[in-house]
């Protein structure tokens, strides 16, 4: 039998999370953990540093919720659909105050997982030559190709004290399933300390067996597993419901004014017990516009020994 | 959803916003549908291009159902050959992945694709641009500590332009402030700027060979060549693209006057692939 590592939103950030840590939440537009930023915000955590390629709406929820002291990543901003100003706010202005922000592109936040991921204590890369942001990121550095080659760009291994990522699918014992969009959530579960996951279906450990090319990161890497249904909104997840563009439009207009944004936050993050609650006041209708059509793919075929 | 059908008889989207199209919409071509439409035509005959975010998304999907129906569209997502049904709101909308012929992990695409130099186009856009090519997509303002305007940042546009062979840049707005002298910041550099620079590798391609914007067309091949007017829109006068020019802009001998979208190319525009002006605004 194996371990049984289901457990609720609440337990496992409670379990794994601590003030000051590195917490990397990742997601390409795509399978983003909303519902566990959310719940950072819930429990009130502070001083942390969230590693995140893209920063979309849920920087901005953290931020004004002072749960972050810095941000580690390679792009921010809302998505198509505007600013986010609650960090241009911190980042141009010092208000309420200032953000460290340490910059890379996507592929040297990718290079930074893989060094954490395999433990190698940085990663070279060939496009950092002329940018300003070697000189913005001091952690961007180069090295000489020991085989005779030139200098070569490196960046620093990531190692996240905690990893959270979002899938469609896990079983109890934590080995994650995904498709759709992967960014790096696999080599970022590898890079961590502690990795925590959420998932629209638990399933049986046979639905898993019956497609294990799927699995995208295995139970031995994974430390909690979350049944939390539409956990990744606004975000889409491939296969269960589609992005909710108008909440990422009236975010950009919500988080112009401070005020309103504490005030939305107090009502419908820390007003709410847990994700569920969050879930159930926004109706059964508004779930439904986001509703998908099936699209299935061709079973393959694994075989067996006759 | 229909994958079945061709690109030519899908039928216009439903109006999935109402109301956001306030005024109807002139029978000539408008900024952006002309932008899109050159874009798309600057495509022709190559074969794998990494779309970045915003007009470049409109401007693939427009080429590969015009002058480039086997192109291969490879998203900052991972998504290839990306055949969508309905437009991407995002490189990362779940609309590009069904269907697509393939879904690569970020390490492959950065890593294997980009830097592995498979892509022969890079199509991106920036908020500045110098007269080499480079591209500043990071901050506004001369204090990069405290900037006027913080803006997204690199995304993968330091990896395109590094690894493509070379880069097609898109910019809505043709002015002193966007085509610059100097960068606020250079978060892509140009093969140019990166020779200059130190301690790294020199990019695989020849950085942007093509800039588009809503009064013409510029263009430069070699590292030590600027950005020269090859085109104008019609109706705009080659003085009122050097004034809106940071730098003083050299222009080409061989000066064209650009061909405004066609029928089929507007119709495709307004009513298949953008029905709710998401990058037509």
């Amino acid at each position: 039998m194996s371990v049984d590592k289901s457990t609720t939103l609440s337990e496992a950030v409670a379990e794994h999370v601590r003030d000051g840590q590195i917490v990397a939440i990742e997601g390409f537009g795509h399978l983003v953990p909303v519902a566990a930023a959310h719940e950072i915000i819930r429990q009130g955590f502070r001083d942390l540093t969230l590693a995140r390629m893209t920063g979309d709406v849920l920087i901005d929820q953290l931020l004004a919720s002072d749960c972050l002291k810095g941000v580690i990543g390679s792009f921010v901003g809302n998505s198509s659909a505007g600013s986010l100003h609650e960090l241009r706010r911190r980042v141009e202005n010092s208000d309420p105050a200032p953000l460290d922000l340490e910059e890379y592109s996507h592929g040297g936040m990718v290079c930074r997982y893989l060094a954490g991921a395999s433990k190698l204590p940085f990663y070279p890369i060939n496009s950092y030559r002329g940018s300003d942001l070697v000189a913005l990121n001091g952690r961007i550095r180069s090295v000489t190709d020991p085989y005779g080659g030139e200098e070569i760009h490196v960046v620093p291994a990531l190692n996240p004290d905690v990893t959270i990522i979002h899938a469609q699918r896990a079983d109890r014992a934590g080995n994650i399933q995904a498709w759709g969009i992967l960014g790096v959530q696999a080599e970022a579960a590898f890079a961590a300390r502690k990795v925590i996951v959420t998932v629209e279906e638990i399933v049986d450990d046979a639905v898993i067996r019956s497609d294990p090319n799927r699995t995208i990161v295995p139970s031995h890497a994974v430390d909690a597993v979350v049944h939390c249904p539409r956990g990744a909104h606004p975000h889409s997840v491939q296969g269960y419901y589609d992005r909710d563009d108008g909440f990422s439009r009236r975010w950009s207009e919500l988080a112009r004014d401070p005020r309103r944004l504490r005030d939305w936050l107090q009502a419908n993050i820390r007003g709410t017990r847990d994700h569920g609650e969050y879930i159930a006041r926004l109706g059964p209708d508004y779930w439904d516009r986001l509703e998908v059509e099936a699209a299935l793919s061709v079973p393959v075929n694994y075989g067996g020994r006759k | 959803m229909n994958v079945t059908k061709l690109p030519d008889q899908l039928e216009p989207s439903p109006a999935r916003l109402p109301g956001r199209r306030t005024e109807p919409l002139p029978p000539e071509a408008t900024s952006s549908e002309l932008l899109t439409t050159l874009s798309a035509r600057a495509l022709e005959g190559k074969h794998v291009v990494f779309a970045g975010h915003g007009l470049p998304t409109l401007a693939v999907s427009l080429a590969q159902r015009t002058v480039s129906p086997d192109v291969e569209i490879i998203y900052e997502s991972g998504v290839t050959g990306a055949q969508p049904a309905d437009l991407p709101r995002s490189i990362s909308d779940s609309v590009l992945v069904t269907g697509a012929a393939g879904v690569l992990p970020m390490a492959q695409l950065f890593n294997f694709v980009l830097q592995g130099q498979r892509v022969d186009v890079g199509f991106l856009g920036a908020a500045q641009v110098d007269k080499f090519g480079s591209l500043n997509s990071s901050l506004i303002g001369k204090d990069w500590g405290s900037p006027v305007t913080k803006l997204p940042g690199s995304g993968g546009a330091i990896e395109a332009m590094a690894g493509a062979g070379e880069v097609f840049v898109v910019m809505r707005r043709h002015n002193p402030r966007s085509l610059v002298e100097e960068l606020d910041f250079c978060t892509t550099p140009g093969p140019r700027r990166a020779a200059a620079g130190r301690g790294g590798v020199m990019p695989a391609g020849l950085g942007v060979t093509t800039v588009i914007t809503d009064l013409g067309i510029m263009t430069r091949r070699g590292i030590d060549e600027e950005l020269v007017l090859t085109a104008v829109h019609p109706g705009v006068e080659v003085d009122a693209v050097r004034a809106a020019t940071g730098w003083d802009l050299q222009v080409s001998e061989n000066l064209v006057t650009t061909v405004p979208p066609t029928g089929r190319e507007l119709a495709l525009l307004r009513d298949v692939l953008d029905p709710e002006r998401v990058y037509l605004r």
